[in-house]
């Protein structure tokens, strides 16, 4: 047969393929070994390589962020307002010492990509915690692997109330308001100002939204709900929606939504001449990210719209101090190192969370002690962290790691949040009343940086 | 070696000493990445034959994985069966799917069957929002597969993970090359090149146009079952339309129609991205920059590939070994490793088809 030569030297080329093949992903090994782990002591003096991640001079910690991709717009901002607050703190004497070193990777908020990007980070470039996952499904994807390898997994970013269990999940903490208790406080609001009045439901088809919708039952009487209507955040069709609530003749519409649905639910109101009180969610409220999205919309449209007019009347909660307070110490601060660190990106709701939530974790590392291992990171968080940047004080405990425990009422005008009456607090068990919080919040420290 | 079957079997055990070479010299996060690239491998491969061999686009095989994935996760969290039955059901469940699409899309082509399989990527994954309480809405389902006892508890999970994607990305592909090389592939590639002339030499066109949906989509069941277990979730944001257009980008990337073309592919969607990230960040490029540089290089080695070598990597690597006079890269030869241009010429073929058929 003719073809025999040819597949007996087949035999090498292939062999020599497969090789170069594998060779490619051998070279891609960058040879990172595990670096030590120490023991943990706290008490001597010199500054020790006292677990994965931490070195005599640095502190390496990583993170999964939504770069690029349907979440980047607004949400990117984070994790550089976060990077701008350590430099900030590193430029004025780290962490004990220490400088901390901030490496947050694209994953596109696809949980594929967060399972592997986490892995590289633990498994690879040996963070010593994981700071502020950016997502709830995207998150969920790594919470058991990170808990099985006993990597801190602090502060995650999403109000999915998935993050408190300690039981089963002692490594990862919580760190905004959850939406079990900030739909509440919205719903507490609404049975004493909207009394009488019909109550429309709109909120995203998913924890986020549920979670709300579940606080917001435990406070509106079942029947003053005309209406309860969810969206997917992948279809924008959300018209016949809001047909509906307008056909209920909802005249307060509660929205758990991101910010594109608040803009869509506006716009598709004023289609249709229906113009209900708005409340919207934390989450889909930031004025200056909602003016941008509906003039953006209006326009595509082929309209004129002025954002600011449209967002005005907004009811809304926070829980960290408003925007537009220059007064406010906190907002002074973060306002300084954001002038100083991350100056292209616009001061809004999402720079001031990726700074406060920087701030708290230099809080639990400065508690967690001079050579902290990862256990004492863990543990300083469950003995509890003073109140910070946030409004209200946090819940943290052995047997609660959920965050934020409390915002106040807000309401937008000239695009601008002003704080309605005094903060509110209350816990994500239907029973729990929704009280105020009579302690006013410390100002931040002069330095910037928390005090151990 | 004489039996093609002997030499098709030589080199995947060589393929298996590398990966559990390279998996114990690596370090655990390599392991991982080895387990991603084969999970991509076994899908792409099912992709190449479909596209590659039978002629047919797919934009939905990202929706074949989710299937194969659910499948895994359910029976995984309800029934608690071994793995290796939990993978054979979701490799089923998947082909059955496939074998629906397939029927539908025999009588479709080109542009039109690239719109119903788009539709079918696009649109599956909502049914996990319309069916929250069983598929776990946005959030997904947790997947709990823990290594087997006898390894020991200190063996780590990525090597096992790598072990185990590998073996099933071998043996798909040690199939999907035998198949390639039978009566099967022959009416195939007959059926790819001249649709009427294949009818006229007697082979059932839609029967084989279903056949290799139903094999394409039972590699991506497969891809995603592994997913499922690596991954350790399933959820609707893991197999966007992405990761359809990822998986017929890597084939193409690779080289259409050839098995070599997949391992390729699978290497540069795994790990291409890496690499820019590190190249990005080491430079101190601003995040806005630095996020969007790993896009940037996807499409410039996809665009210099195409530019460069027509023919996929593995075109390229046949045409170097050629240029350095590796006469075994000739592409005379009529398994997977041929490419469309010269086979299409390949007339002798036919005959032994017509007597095969019928």
């Amino acid at each position: 047969m003719k073809r025999s030569r040819s597949q007996r030297l087949r035999v090498p080329a292939i062999a020599v393929i497969a090789t170069a093949a594998l060779a490619v992903a051998a070279c891609s090994s960058s040879s990172s070994s595990g670096s030590s782990t120490g023991s943990g002591s706290s008490s001597s003096a010199a500054l020790t390589a006292s677990a994965p991640g931490i070195t005599a001079t640095t502190i390496t910690i990583g993170s999964h962020q939504p770069l690029t991709g349907p979440a980047a717009p607004g949400y990117s901002e984070i994790a550089p307002a976060s990077a701008a607050y350590f430099a900030y703190v590193n430029a004025h004497g780290g962490v004990n010492g220490r400088k901390i070193v901030y490496k947050y990777l694209d994953d596109a908020y696809n949980p594929t990509t967060t399972a592997s990007v986490v892995r590289q980070l633990v498994l690879q470039d040996n963070v010593y915690a994981i700071f502020d996952g950016l997502g709830t499904p995207t998150h969920l994807a790594v919470e058991s692997f990170l808990n099985a390898q006993k990597v801190p997994d602090v502060f995650v970013a999403s109000g999915c109330d998935c993050w408190n269990q300690p039981a089963t999940d002692p490594e990862t903490f919580g760190w905004q308001l959850d939406y079990v208790r900030e739909g509440k406080i919205l719903g507490q609001y609404i049975a004493q100002h909207f009394a009488g009045k019909k109550i429309g439901y709109f909120y995203q088809d998913d924890e986020f939204g549920m979670d709300g919708v579940k606080g917001l039952d435990m406070e509106i009487p079942k029947s003053m709900v005309v209406a309860r209507q969810t969206y997917v955040p992948t279809n924008v069709n959300i018209g016949p929606a809001v047909a509906a609530l307008h056909a209920a003749g909802a005249q307060v519409v509660v929205s758990f939504s991101i910010p594109a649905f608040t803009a869509l639910l506006k716009l598709n109101g004023l289609k249709l001449g229906y113009s209900p009180t708005l409340v919207v969610s934390n989450v889909g409220s930031d004025p200056i990210t909602l003016s941008g999205l509906l003039e953006a919309y209006a326009k595509q449209g082929g309209a004129t719209v002025n954002g600011n007019q449209l967002t005005a009347g907004i009811i809304t909660d926070g829980y960290l101090p408003t925007l537009g307070d220059a007064s406010n110490s906190w907002i002074a601060l973060f306002k300084k190192v954001h002038d100083t660190y991350d100056a292209k990106a616009p001061f809004d709701g999402n720079v001031l969370y990726g700074e406060a939530v920087a701030y708290t974790f230099v809080q639990a590392m400065l508690k967690a002690g001079r050579n902290p291992t990862r256990a004492d990171l863990v543990n300083a968080i469950n003995a509890g962290l003073p109140q910070g940047p946030a409004v209200a004080p946090y819940a943290y405990s052995s047997t609660d790691h959920a965050g934020v425990t409390g915002a106040y009422i807000g309401v937008i005008n000239n695009g601008v949040e002003t704080q309605e009456g005094s903060v509110l607090t209350t816990d994500t068990s239907a029973s729990g009343a929704v009280t105020t919080v009579t302690a006013t919040q410390q100002a931040a420290p002069a330095s910037g940086i928390p005090s151990p | 070696m004489r039996s093609p079957l002997l030499r098709i079997l030589g080199v995947a055990l060589l393929g298996a000493a590398i990966v559990v070479i390279l998996s114990i010299k690596l370090n655990a996060f390599r392991d991982y990445q080895i387990a991603e690239i084969a999970v991509y491998v076994t899908a792409i491969a099912g992709l190449t034959v479909l596209t590659g061999l039978s002629g047919q686009i797919s934009l939905g095989n990202g929706a074949f994985m989710a299937i194969g994935a659910y499948t895994t996760a359910l029976m995984l969290a309800h029934l608690g069966w071994p793995f290796v039955a939990v993978l054979v059901v979701a490799g089923i469940v998947s082909a059955a799917t496939g074998a629906i699409v397939g029927v539908a899309a025999a009588r479709l082509h080109g542009p039109y069957l690239a719109g119903v399989t788009l539709m079918l990527g696009v649109a599956l994954p909502f049914l996990a929002f319309v069916y929250p309480s069983t598929l776990g809405g946005d959030q997904g389902l947790n997947v709990v597969y823990t290594q087997p006892a006898f390894l020991g508890a200190n063996f780590p999970l990525t090597r096992w993970q790598a072990w185990v994607s590998s073996a099933v990305a071998l043996v798909v592909l040690v199939l999907l090359a035998n198949l390639g090389r039978s009566r099967v592939g022959r009416n195939w590639r007959a059926v790819r090149d001249d649709e009427v002339a294949a009818a006229l030499a007697g082979i059932n066109v839609a029967q084989a146009r279903v056949l290799a949906f139903v094999v394409s989509a039972a590699c991506a069941g497969l891809a995603g079952a592994l997913l499922a277990v690596i991954t350790a979730l399933v959820a609707p944001g893991a197999f966007t339309i992405t990761l359809s257009i990822a998986l017929l980008t890597g084939a193409v990337i690779g080289g259409l129609g050839t098995l070599f073309g997949a391992i390729w592919g699978s290497l540069v969607i795994v790990l291409v991205p890496v690499y820019a990230t590190d190249v990005a960040t080491s430079h101190g490029l601003s995040t806005a920059v630095a996020s969007n540089i790993p896009i940037a290089a996807y499409g410039v080695v996809l665009i210099l590939v195409m530019l460069i070598f027509p023919q996929g990597i593995q075109g390229g690597v046949l045409y170097l070994l050629r240029l350095l006079g590796i006469s075994a890269a000739r592409p005379s030869h009529e398994a997977s490793t041929a490419d469309a241009m010269p086979s299409a010429g390949e007339t002798p073929a036919r005959p032994h088809e017509k007597e095969g058929t019928q």
